[in-house]
């Protein structure tokens, strides 16, 4: 795979790698049932937090979506379908409904009819390089606020000036794209905000200010063991922060030493 | 590097279509075949027009999803080389380069190069599983001897990526070589055992419903398979399907 990218072999010439940030880590809440906090929503492997928590390996998020989907589903959906089978088709005349689809039709067509003047993917590789440079390997206080201020100012532009080709129903994946990088806009920013409030190192999250002597990461187990869930209110800004405390009976937390 | 890309235009699934020619000019060749569209599609954005869709996802060769006919290979010239692995240094400044779908009447186009797969979908769905019980009383994969000359065949056919290009090429658009390797992978391990006659069955069944053509042991599929997948995977389902035919209740 190498060599087909960059034309060198590896059994000849030395690999050229570098360090690089991990993929989406985290993701939405769910209980024991692989349930959301939206009756009858179930989120499985990748999109949610339940395996690994706030830290997700290189092919663990492939392992996350077979337990849950070959060993855990299969078991807990039925518990919740059960109390559904007389429910019978759900109609579609109702407030919830209307407003509902009234709110994605309008958000389709503010995407289409904007005609600003840049393209999806402009925003897209911007968004990327405030999070590579400023919420990546390693974080520090400074760079996140400025992180969250230009997010916050990108996501603006974003709305006012997206330019989407072609037109709502028809296969477009302009379109498909646009809607995905409204919804980073808003996760990045979450993401930058929750880096922010955990003053500690761990895992995945690398804060410059709290490193041992030798550089490793500097845990603070008293303030910190806790899973962040961040609540929807609107702006990320708002997210409300539910801290799930972690403890552990059986087991003593430790440091990992790679000495 | 300039190059001229002939590409294949089609608004629709009722569109007549066209081959369009973009030029397109500082090509690095270190640019990977969907940069370099990618780069192109920017242009058009800019000028107001509407970039042309294709279909990719993992760029790394592993997922499937792309699909381009270039220059009247599936992915491309380079052997055992998906699209998104396929650099632009396998081509000279001042080529030009005809990019079309992979074309069969089992692959509907949806727009310019993307097609309908879901076929891949439904047959998948016809038999290509397993039973295995999964809750607390799951066997111990080691536990269960599987001769390794079975298992290293399982492997090589499980490394079919579903992309489609055999039948892209087939001359006959056969789903042929896809089938085979998802029924062989199957049926070579014991867990398989279970459904192994309806599998090959109702797998071919439904690959007739979905329009694919016939099999005339070209072997165009295994020369462009990105994969390497062998032609002996076809004839193992010929087998299967006999040995099914003859003995099963179905």
């Amino acid at each position: 795979m190498y060599e087909k990218i960059t034309d060198d072999n590896p059994y000849e010439t030395p690999m050229m790698i570098y360090p690089a940030v991990h993929y989406m880590m985290g993701g939405i809440w769910v209980d024991y049932n692989l349930m959301t906090t939206i009756p009858g929503c179930y989120a499985l492997g990748e999109a949610n937090f339940s395996d690994h928590g706030a830290n997700r390996l290189g092919a663990s998020a492939l392992m996350q979506g077979l337990a849950d989907g070959y060993f855990v589903l299969p078991y807990t959906i039925g518990d919740y379908l059960s109390n559904d089978i007389r429910t019978g088709t759900i109609p579609t005349d109702s407030k919830e409904f209307d407003e509902a689809e009234k709110n994605a039709k309008e958000r389709i067509d503010k995407l289409i009819n904007n005609n600003g003047t840049k393209s999806v993917d402009y925003f897209h590789k911007k968004l990327g390089k405030i999070m590579w440079n400023k919420c990546g390997m390693s974080r520090n206080e400074k760079g996140l606020k400025e992180a969250i201020t230009e997010i916050q100012a990108l996501r603006k532009e974003f709305w006012q000036n997206v330019k989407v080709s072609g037109s709502a129903n028809e296969f477009n994946q302009e379109l498909e794209k646009a809607g995905r990088v409204a919804d980073f806009m808003e996760l990045g920013e979450l993401i930058c905000k929750d880096a922010l409030e955990r003053k500690e190192s761990c895992g995945g999250h690398f804060r410059e200010e709290y490193q041992t002597a030798e550089g490793e990461a500097q845990r603070d187990d008293k303030k910190f063991a806790y899973v962040a869930a961040w609540e929807y209110q609107g702006e990320p800004s708002k997210a409300k922060l539910h801290k799930e405390d972690l403890k552990f009976e059986n087991i003593e937390l430790k440091q990992r030493s790679y000495k | 590097m300039n190059l001229t890309l002939k590409i294949w235009r089609q608004k629709g699934p009722e569109d007549r279509g066209s081959m369009q020619s973009y030029p397109i000019s500082d090509v690095s060749p270190d640019m990977s075949f969907l940069e370099m569209l990618d780069v192109l599609n920017n242009q058009l954005i800019e000028k107001g027009e509407d970039p042309v869709a294709f279909d990719n996802d993992c760029r790394e060769g592993i997922c499937g999803m792309c699909s381009l006919y270039i220059s009247g290979e599936a992915h491309g010239p380079s052997v055992e080389t998906t699209t998104c692995q396929l650099h632009m240094r396998s081509f000279k400044d001042g080529d030009t380069v005809y990019i079309e779908p992979f074309r069969a009447k089992g692959f509907p186009v949806i727009k310019d190069l993307v097609v309908d797969r879901s076929a891949f979908d439904r047959i998948i769905q016809a038999g290509g599983y397993v039973s295995v019980n999964t809750s607390g009383n799951t066997q111990d994969a080691n536990s269960l001897p599987v001769p390794k000359a079975d298992a290293d065949k399982a492997f090589d056919a499980a490394t079919c990526i579903g992309c489609g290009a055999c039948v892209a090429t087939c001359k006959n658009g056969s789903a042929m070589l896809f089938v085979s390797a998802k029924v062989s992978q199957l049926a070579l391990l014991p867990q398989g055992k279970v459904e192994r006659k309806e599998r090959v069955l109702n797998m071919v069944e439904q690959m007739d419903k979905e329009g694919f053509g016939n099999c005339t042991n070209t072997g165009a599929c295994e020369a462009e398979c990105p994969k390497g997948i062998s032609l002996e995977n076809i004839a193992r389902m010929n087998r299967e399907y006999l040995s099914a035919s003859i003995s099963s209740e179905h």
